[in-house]
């Protein structure tokens, strides 16, 4: 006889070892580490939830506290490499092989832990082909998750920051897997059910509310001259010459710029209501402005941001809200808007090499991905028109050939040098260098160079749409690389070639102001202001109150 | 502290009736520029006070290009660099002859 639900009687086996240390669904912390030993084995795939935001950080603690004896050899499989502990299970033994898309705070630790062969590398994804992942050859046999309260069924709330939770815990759960959830409280009754209790195993209520980066906030006072330069091109050569109304931004200074200048400079310009109206975004302190001066329309988030609660819930025209009125997020769904439903991805990135591929991998580097390759490619199952599509579209071909397509515009926006004069332009990627020490099977390339079609620098903007050859491409790139290497290497003639050709603008071919390029320009110019704007609804963290 | 002096001819003598302007502060990674319209003709001289040293065929390269592109003719340039960048530099630079060019 065939045995067709051998999975289902392991479960059964590991709930059954599980539920000695429980009580009903119910896990008290002192006993976390011990139900870990008793539902994972060795060699399972584990998701220990820990996305670039909310962290299951005490679960990851007491997972680092098992006895090595007991679980080896795991497989883990999640978003974020956060949290120190996240690191430990590989240095003690305890996890040996990794599948990962983030790795923000640990990605000095990384490499290191890469080379001294503790961490046996499977891919770098981005967050969404994780995801897929999860239900084809990576499925979890154990997740451990974090929600902000459960009741006493084991239904879990989880905010604003629900994040990545539905999507691994349906992969867990649905394939016979193990789900354990990490909470701040048990209470009676939820403001409103996230995930329902059927899909969760056992709830142990942490000594500490679970820890939340605030990854998106970027003080205003930062801002740079050039930046807000870089900002205005991209909004009057970009922004309003395609008509990009749905789109998603990056979580950099130069793309904070952009947010704080819409209802400044682009409304001088004329441009309410025909840019930046739809957003595929988390929520972004610097987008409070705009959004109060009625430039945005609506917007889903990845995930919450540290501070905003009370803002999303007072603006739910706005925001996508629960029925509780607090916001609601879901990085699967805001990924494939990202792909599907935007007209422009805008972001930065560390270098950009001749062909306009860009890489956030430095020298002992690994940062992963994120959601950047995903918002920051062309979906060629796309099907449905818009004008900024179309328009792109155009500009990529010679004629009209018989079948068209249209183009996502993907934009990178940096500054020519980054900290500390590193040139952002190179002739080569770090990150082919490290691929070859480290033996990694595919460099990590953030954004491929065939799929952006406009690089921004405070020099000015190169469209690689319109250009036709290898050479052109690489003169556009040199044209506005600045002071770098690679930018005084340029032909200077070929580049004033390519500027008649409009493939390069600069600001004085967009009648840009170089005075204009000053921060009083900004609508806010500090997080104080931020506040201001949002009517005192934004509640800043600690380390960004500096008044 | 470094001093560098440079000396052009411009294309063209900068159109425009300010005597005198000043841009930029004197801050880490920034830099304060002085414009004066001291000079005949289309002369040109930018003489620049920086704390880094090795720095000097950046600065020419960025000079250059600043008086390539905006003709700065009559001009006398002094800067008081704060180590900045030299896309920084540049800005201040064109900010600072969008001013003398202002009517």
């Amino acid at each position: 006889m065939a045995d067709w639900n051998s999975e289902q009687r392991a479960r059964d086996e590991r709930l059954a070892a599980g539920s000695k240390i429980a009580e009903g669904k119910m896990v008290a912390p002192e006993h976390a580490t011990a139900l870990l030993e008793a539902v994972i084995r060795p060699g399972d795939r584990i998701c220990l939830e820990g996305d670039n935001q909310k962290q299951a950080d005490f679960l990851a603690a007491c997972l680092a506290k098992a006895d090595p004896k007991v679980l080896h050899d795991l497989h883990v499989v999640q978003s974020g490499i956060v949290l120190p502990e996240h690191i430990d299970l590989f240095e003690k033994g305890i996890a040996r092989k990794l599948d990962f898309s983030y790795s923000g705070p640990q990605s000095h630790a990384l490499p290191r832990a890469l080379k001294s062969g503790k961490v046996e590398l499977g891919a770098i994804h981005t967050y969404i082909e994780l995801f897929a992942r999860y239900v084809v050859d990576l499925t979890p046999h154990v997740a451990l998750t974090v929600a902000r309260s459960a009741d006493r069924e084991g239904n879990l709330y989880m905010g604003p920051n629900t994040e990545d939770s539905p999507s691994v815990i349906e992969a867990t759960a649905f394939k016979q897997g193990v789900v354990v959830a990490q909470v701040n409280e048990v209470v009676d009754k939820l403001p409103r059910v996230d995930i329902p209790a059927d899909r969760v195993d056992f709830v142990v209520a942490a000594p500490k509310p679970f820890y939340v980066e605030p990854l998106f906030t970027r003080d205003p006072a930062s801002i740079t001259d050039i930046q807000i330069l870089a900002a205005m091109m991209a909004i009057k050569g970009i922004y309003a010459e395609y008509g990009i109304k749905r789109l998603n931004h990056g979580i950099g200074f130069n793309t904070a710029a952009i947010e704080l200048l819409l209802p400044t400079y682009a409304e001088k310009l004329g441009l309410k209501g025909k840019i930046a109206t739809h957003w595929a975004l988390n929520p972004h302190p610097t987008l409070i402005p705009a959004i109060e001066s009625g430039w945005v329309k609506q917007i889903h988030s990845f995930g919450s941001e540290v501070g905003m609660d009370a803002y999303m819930r007072a603006r739910s025209d706005i925001y996508f809200t629960g029925r509780d009125g607090s916001m609601s997020s879901n990085r699967m769904y805001c990924q494939i808007a990202g792909l599907y439903a935007t007209d422009l991805f805008i972001g930065s990135t560390l270098q950009i090499d001749l062909n306009g591929n860009s890489s956030t991998v430095t020298e002992d580097r690994i940062a992963g991905f994120g959601g950047a390759p995903n918002m920051g490619s062309d979906a060629h199952g796309r099907r449905h028109p818009s004008e900024p599509w179309l328009k792109a579209g155009r500009e990529a071909v010679d004629g009209r050939p018989q079948v068209m397509r249209g183009r996502k515009l993907v934009v990178q926006l940096v500054e020519s040098f980054s900290e500390k004069m590193v040139p952002v332009f190179v002739e080569k990627l770090d990150s082919l260098d490290l691929a070859e020490k480290l033996k990694l099977d595919l460099a990590p390339v953030m954004i491929y160079g065939d799929d952006v079609t406009h690089i921004v620098s405070e020099e000015g903007i190169a469209n690689l749409l319109l250009c036709r050859t290898a050479e052109e491409r690489e003169q556009a790139i040199r044209g506005i690389a600045g002071f770098t290497d690679v930018g005084r290497g340029r032909d200077r003639k070929m580049v004033e070639k390519l500027r008649e050709r409009k493939i390069i603008r600069r600001p004085e071919d967009l009648d840009i102001n170089p005075l204009d390029a000053q921060r009083s320009m900004l609508a806010a110019r500090s997080i104080e202001d931020l506040m201001h704007w949002s009517g005192n609804l934004y509640d800043p963290p600690d380390k960004f109150r500096n008044w | 502290m470094q001093t560098l002096r440079f000396t052009h001819k411009a294309k063209s003598r900068l159109p425009g009736k300010k005597d005198e302007a000043i841009i930029g502060v004197v801050a880490s990674g920034n830099l304060e520029i002085l414009l004066e319209r001291v000079l005949p003709g289309t002369d040109c001289e930018v003489e620049i006070a920086t704390p880094l040293r090795g720095y000097e065929e950046t600065w020419k390269a960025v000079v250059a290009e600043f008086v390539e592109r905006s003709s700065p003719g009559g001009l006398r340039i002094s800067i008081n660099d704060g180590g900045a960048r030299p896309d920084t530099v540049y800005l201040r630079l064109i900010q600072g002859s969008a001013l003398m060019g202002a009517e």
